[in-house]
């Protein structure tokens, strides 16, 4: 809806909760970026710099959630704008979700500085992160412009991650199997893949939260689902 | 919330609702001006229905043409079909007298007479003739004023006169006066614009305990009221009935865009 309110402060507030929104995206963003950086150059002082940073996202998500409540209580918002209040909170918090995990993703990359590059597992690793990435600024995108279409796209667009999670759980499985020195590091790298993996699901989340705001409803079909680590076998002789 | 709020969520219609006045293309007019345009409503029996709507959209209108109280307007003319049990209240041949006995009326301005508390409320069966003897009228007062959620603030002085009560107490003098008449509808114009937030709150209270038994239709400019009183809305604007059904659904996801603009408060 584009039309403002009568009483303006009620649209600047409404407008606050976006920018905030907004903010976390782009922080959560950045955050997932600089992790995946200091992962893949092995720069442990970067990754101190993300895990650092996270504090930055939470205390945002304070900052919203208590404006959402304010506004709750002194403006009682109906339909849409109760919905994109009721959104908003939901999608702060999918943000700073996505912050824990690329801070997560920070601690494990400081060990695995620790040991040697396991194959081009890091490679895999990164097309996968630049795939979430792009899912986040672009749900983001659609959540400012209240564009449900856009947002499908993005739903549409997790399967690709969890495919690609798929087929780095079956890689990480077989250089552990052909050397048992690289357990431990594929092992911190499997849980990376499942960090990245879940930050497309928090993605995902907020593309569902937009059609809600536009439509009232959560999308009914079932979610595109592309995950199969959880069925995987990789057998000896498979190599 | 009740059970049938919850499941009305999901209805149009909740299932095991009777529908008490079919209302069907009415249209008013005052002399030429034209004030409702083919109003479309089904009120469902013992639940509240809101109408709301900015002013003079023909929220009022509608209301009193439940109970004809139009007819006492020079000028205004009424045609289609108000139906309650079977028959068409908009016909000319029907007695407004007994019909208002029917579907009694609250107004915005608690209106008690200048009489006593005991009197206000006996007027109705007295005039009526709903009362044998003295004893049965006085089981009359004090069940409505106990219906009211009035009797334990007057029972020691029912003689004193009504307009001596608080604002809101009046207001439920006026409710008291309304049922005892055993009405099956009633129409509420405004009931708490008047009212500071406790005694609205009473009201409210009450609202929610006198739909076990009657169907009430409420107009009210207060949208947080129709969203904790009723279980349908209905908005109207410039004399039509934009939008019904479940209350629940109209606060949270409306369809029509003046709906959407009028209830989050936007230029419509």
């Amino acid at each position: 809806m584009v039309k403002e309110h009568i009483v303006k402060s009620f649209d600047n507030e409404l407008d606050n909760m976006e920018t905030i929104i907004a903010e976390m995206g782009g922080v959560a963003e950045q955050q997932l970026a600089r992790a995946i950086e200091s992962l893949v150059r092995r720069d442990a002082e970067l990754a101190e710099q993300v895990i650092a940073d996270d504090a930055q996202l939470d205390r945002m998500e304070l900052d919203l959630d208590a404006q959402a409540m304010i506004l709750l209580a002194l403006r009682q918002p109906m339909a849409e704008d109760l919905r994109a209040v009721i959104a908003g909170l939901k999608t702060a918090s999918n943000l700073e979700r996505i912050g824990d995990y690329a801070k997560n993703v920070a601690k494990r990359a400081i060990t695995l500085v620790q040991s040697e590059p396991v194959g081009g597992a890091s490679r895999t690793i990164s097309r996968m992160a630049e795939l979430v990435r792009g899912m986040i600024n672009n749900v983001l995108d659609a959540y400012m412009e209240r564009d449900s279409d856009k947002a499908a796209d993005v739903r549409a667009r997790d399967k690709e991650v969890d495919q690609l999670h798929t087929s780095l759980f079956r890689e990480l499985l077989t250089y552990m199997m052909e050397d048992p020195r690289n357990i431990t590091p594929c092992t911190h790298l499997l849980f990376i893949a499942k960090n990245i993996e879940r930050m497309g699901d928090h993605a995902t989340n907020i593309a569902e939260y937009v059609h809600f705001i536009a439509h009232g409803e959560i999308p009914m079909d079932e979610r595109p689902k592309g995950d199969k680590t959880s069925e995987t076998i990789v057998e000896p002789d498979m190599r | 919330m009740n059970v049938q709020q919850e499941t009305s969520f999901l209805h149009a219609v909740p299932e095991g609702v009777s529908i008490k006045v079919t209302v069907r293309d009415i249209d008013v007019f005052y002399g030429d001006k034209q004030a409702l345009y083919g109003i479309d409503l089904d009120v469902p029996e013992r639940q509240v229905t809101a109408l709301i709507g900015p002013s003079g959209c023909g929220k009022s209108t509608f209301l009193r043409c439940i109970n004809r109280m139009n007819d006492v307007i020079d000028g205004c003319r009424t045609s289609g079909m108000i139906e309650m049990d079977g028959q068409n209240i908009v016909d000319k041949s029907v007695d407004v007298v007994s019909l208002r006995r029917r579907v009694g009326m609250v107004f915005q301005k608690a209106n008690p007479f200048p009489k006593s508390i005991y009197d206000n409320v006996a007027y109705g069966p007295r005039i009526h003739g709903l009362a044998a003897n003295k004893g049965a009228l006085d089981e009359i007062v004090i069940n409505s004023l106990g219906r009211a959620g009035l009797w334990e603030e007057v029972k020691d002085r029912l003689q004193a006169p009504g307009t001596g009560l608080s604002g809101g107490q009046q207001q439920r003098l006026c409710i008291a006066r309304a049922i005892a008449v055993s009405p099956e509808v009633i129409l509420m114009d405004e009931p708490c614009s008047a009212l500071d937030p406790i005694a609205t709150a009473k009201i409210e209270e009450l609202i929610d305990d006198l739909r076990e038994n009657y169907t009430i239709v409420m107009v009210t400019h207060s949208m947080q009221q129709a969203a904790r009183v009723s279980q349908t809305t209905a908005f109207f604007h410039l004399g039509e009935l934009v939008e019904k059904g479940d209350t629940s659904k109209i606060f949270t996801t409306p369809e029509d865009d003046r709906t959407k603009a009028y209830i989050t408060g936007r230029i419509g």
